[in-house]
């Protein structure tokens, strides 16, 4: 979570690129910013929130921070806002009609793409929205110029009066590299002017706003031809001359130090005068884009002739190893061979559940239930598609979970009639866009059972607070949301309501059982906290007693990493049945007592590792 | 001057991330340039861990190709095999030998490694492996073995043991002094230890 930047030796920092992003932003006068978790987005607005000098908050999701950006800049603030690529998605509605409103403080969206998909369910490109709203788009190469751009970007904002759009990727997000700081600015805001022209966005006062968005264009691309955020690399090797942004720059300079390359850092609208004047002086010309032939296409349609996606793949990263034989292949050289050792295989890591995670026992019992369709979201729950599980059936975009579950039902045939169709959901994905699918499962009066997974975290970013914690970015207190409350008031009957505790597993299932028998909406809450956050409470760890395990592996199906098999044994049952046996052992060192693990084993095997307490959990389910 | 390329792997919350950023400071203290990156897929849930940091005179690419770093350290011995074609022919891989068991081989779906250094050397490769969590926990910390690990890498960087050492202490100076002790007790055991390992 949000740590104050470390103390540099001398007067160059070594920051991340979120990091350097936040600290531009409060040099440049910043007053207001705002944003939703997002990987590789997440901790700009983390370190943000260390400064005192400007107001930052998590907003419940993307489409609202940008709002409440947009608001500070029409009282004159210099305005911020941060998310990762697909909550641009969600925020378009009200980019879409910002940018032609304009703004009056200055406003800067970092948006940051997850290319390469380190974290995320899809990857785009989000230069996509400087095309489809207008505005310009700023591509940083490193953590100094994310400082830099961030910063050129509130001035470029104000002159021409809209959004600026500072496009980061995973690899400049979270990359740190040497950054020397430039002299703070302080800005106040110009007060708010009524101009129901320019800010109320009915049919007749867009209409003629229409043609200066256009105007707009052509001064933003007059401003790029000549911005130093533009400038031409010289280079001895004329064979191919390079045009690329982002992360790629660094990576083509790195694979061809001696080629001439046209950086494009202000790189929409593309300076398209310039790249004709560098075209027209190199053999030929590669585009080097991360991710979508965007660059490439308009080069194209400007008569500019290059190589781009025929030559590179059109997904991931374009590092130096990826660069190197695609160029290579193009002038028809021969690839030097690295003398380097095969890569081995090991086995896969994925990411796991920590350790006592309150997910466990819902996955686990979910995993019990026969006949069940599980429509599920985005957070730390969606491992529950994976071992030892395999209880979730969908992941699409937040709050989806709903919706589908909801589709799911309506839409049945002859083959679904007898399942029932459960909904899973964190709390952090309800307040983000869940709660509008649960009022049209209400309203519409589907068969849904829906699981929200209060944790008290937005796990998955890291454990960061939402309207349902009781407290704000800064860890202070805050009004918490009532989900009981909540459910009910979005139709849902309060006796179809339950708050179950995720660690007594029988009581969940009870739950379960009962809730998808009953025709009608109903939503099981799980009450207890993210392990990672500061309410979750460890209490004295188990161990299995040797002599007493059975190996039946029950326990092995909750899916904590603290529980190890030791040996794996063959056995023949008494009906001649071949089991696989696995004894297990338990790491004192990392259990935290949770329990779980307890209660499917019928031999009592697990026991408390100290002093020996009765286990106070329901055995039978 | 030469660019240093560096890579330290292991698994989310064995505190990878963090020696990779003490290795940093202490190249930035004698005025490299330096970057450091990491390939980290949701780590902190357990995931692997690479962390690649590149330092000398002027750096561009964070990334390290395979084949060209100079020194490996992995923290955990699988992830150390995982990585091992990230060497360069001559490089030098320090392993830490405690192993780090995940769900998907409990579940019986993988196997673990036999003996993963024992692959290494077969590949061709240096390797000095010693057991770094052991001694973490002869210390009463399984979190001090970023620092063993940390003082393995010592006496195998372009600058003396000391500029890593007080980049080490450094972060603890402000914590309890008994802390900061220890820290200085766990890196001189992974001085000695990989000295050892490699005099075996
Ligand atoms: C539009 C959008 N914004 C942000 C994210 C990143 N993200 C994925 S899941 C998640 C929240 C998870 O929190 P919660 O629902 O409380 O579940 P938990 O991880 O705590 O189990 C976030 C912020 C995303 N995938 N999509
Ligand atoms: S971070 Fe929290 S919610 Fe996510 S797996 Fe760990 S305990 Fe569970
Ligand atoms: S009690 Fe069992 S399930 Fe819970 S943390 Fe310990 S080992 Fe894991």
């Amino acid at each position: 979570m949000g740590a104050p930047l470390p103390a540099s030796t001398s007067q160059h920092l070594f920051l991340s690129g979120n990091e350097a992003v936040a600290l531009a932003v409060r040099d440049a006068g910043c007053r207001v910013a705002a944003a939703y978790p997002g990987t590789p987005s997440t901790e700009i607005l983390e370190v943000l929130a260390t400064y005192p000098e400007l107001y930052a908050e998590w907003s419940v999701n993307e489409k609202v921070s940008l709002e409440v950006a947009l608001g500070a800049s029409m009282v004159g603030a210099r305005s911020f806002c941060a998310m990762k690529h697909v909550g641009l998605n969600v925020a378009s509605d009200a980019l879409m009609t910002m940018t032609v409103t304009g703004t009056a403080g200055g406003l800067v969206i970092a948006v940051a793409d997850d290319v390469g998909m380190s974290s995320s369910q899809n990857e785009q490109d989000s230069r996509y929205w400087g095309r489809f709203a207008h505005l310009p788009v700023f591509e940083p190469s490193d953590a100094q110029e994310a400082y830099d751009m961030t910063r050129a970007a509130f001035a470029l904002s104000e002159r021409h009066r809209c959004p600026v759009l500072l496009r980061l990727t995973t690899r400049i997000c979270h990359v740190k590299g040497r950054v020397l700081a430039a002299e703070r600015e302080t800005c106040e805001p110009a007060g708010f002017v009524k101009d129901p022209q320019r800010w109320v966005m009915v049919p007749g006062n867009a209409r003629p706003r229409l043609p200066l968005m256009f105007e707009r264009d052509a001064a933003l691309r007059a401003e790029a031809e000549g911005s130093s955020l533009n400038p031409v690399v010289a280079g001895r090797d004329r064979r191919v001359g390079f045009v690329a942004s982002g992360p790629a720059f660094m990576h083509v300079r790195e694979a061809f130090p001696d080629a001439p390359v046209l950086k494009l850092g202000f790189s929409y609208p593309v300076p398209l005068d310039l790249a004709r004047v560098f075209a027209a002086g190199v053999d030929q010309v590669v585009v080097v884009e991360e991710t979508e032939a965007l660059v490439e296409t308009e080069l194209r349609a400007a008569g500019i002739a290059c190589v781009g996606k025929d030559l590179l793949p059109r997904t991931g990263e374009l590092s130096p190893d990826v660069l190197r034989p695609a160029i290579a292949a193009l002038l028809g050289e021969v690839q030097p061979e690295v003398a380097q050792v095969a890569a081995q295989r090991v086995f896969p890591r994925p990411p796991t559940m920590c350790v006592a995670c309150p997910h466990l026992g819902v996955y686990y019992t979910l995993s019990q239930l026969r006949n069940i369709s599980i429509s599920g979201d985005i957070g730390c729950y969606t491992l529950g598609a994976g071992q030892p599980w395999n209880a979730l059936d969908t992941c699409i975009s937040m709050g989806a979970s709903m919706g589908v579950a909801l589709g799911m039902d309506k839409g049945r045939g002859p083959a679904d009639e007898k399942k029932s169709v459960v909904a899973v959901i964190g709390d952090s994905t309800f307040l983000h866009m869940g709660m509008q699918g649960l009022l049209d499962i209400t309203w519409n009066r589907g068969n849904v059972t829906v699981l929200l997974l209060d944790n008290r975290a937005v796990g998955m970013t890291g454990g960061q607070d939402n309207p349902g914690t009781g407290r704000d970015i800064h860890g202070e207190a805050a009004p918490r949301i009532d989900f009981a409350k909540l459910c009910e008031a979005l139709g849902v009957k309060a006796e179809r309501i339950r708050v179950v505790d995720p660690y007594q597993l029988p009581v969940l299932f009870k739950a379960l059982r009962e809730e998808t028998k009953i025709a009608e909406p109903s939503v099981i809450i799980t009450d207890r906290p993210c392990v990672l956050i500061d309410d979750y409470q460890a209490t004295p760890p188990y161990k299995v007693i040797d002599d007493r395990c059975t190996g039946c592996g029950n326990c092995v199906d909750v899916g904590c990493p603290a529980i190890h098999v030791t040996r794996r044994e063959k056995a023949v049952k008494a009906s001649g049945k071949e089991v696989d046996l696995a004894f297990v052992r338990i790491e004192t060192a990392a259990c935290t007592g949770c329990g779980l693990c307890v209660q499917p084993c019928a031999p009592e095997a697990i026991v408390h590792a100290r002093p020996a307490q009765p286990v106070a959990f329901l055995r039978k389910i | 001057m030469k660019t240093n390329n560096i890579l330290v792997c292991g698994i989310g919350g064995q505190g990878v991330m963090t020696a990779t950023e003490i290795l940093a400071e202490a190249a930035l203290s004698l005025g490299y340039d330096a970057k450091k990156t990491e390939v980290a897929g949701m780590s902190q849930r357990g995931g692997v861990v690479s962390s690649h940091l590149r330092f000398g005179e002027k750096i561009l690419s964070p990334q390290i190709a395979a084949g060209e770093a100079d020194l490996l350290v992995g923290f955990e011995a699988a992830e150390a095999l995982r990585w091992a074609h990230m060497l360069r022919p001559g490089g030098v891989a320090l392993v830490n030998l405690g192993r780090l068991v995940p769900p998907v081989v409990n579940l019986g779906l993988y196997d673990y490694p036999a003996d993963p250094v024992a692959q290494m050397r077969d590949l061709g490769l240096e390797v000095h492996a010693f057991d770094a969590s052991a001694l973490a926990q002869e210390l009463g910390n399984i979190r001090l073995g970023n620092t063993v690990m940390l003082g393995a890498m010592a006496d195998r960087l372009p600058f003396p043991a000391d500029v890593l050492r007080d980049a080490v202490l450094a972060r603890f100076a402000s914590r309890k002094p008994a802390l900061l002790d220890l820290n200085r007790q766990a890196f001189e055991r992974g001085r000695r230890a990989v000295a050892e390992a490699e005099a075996a």
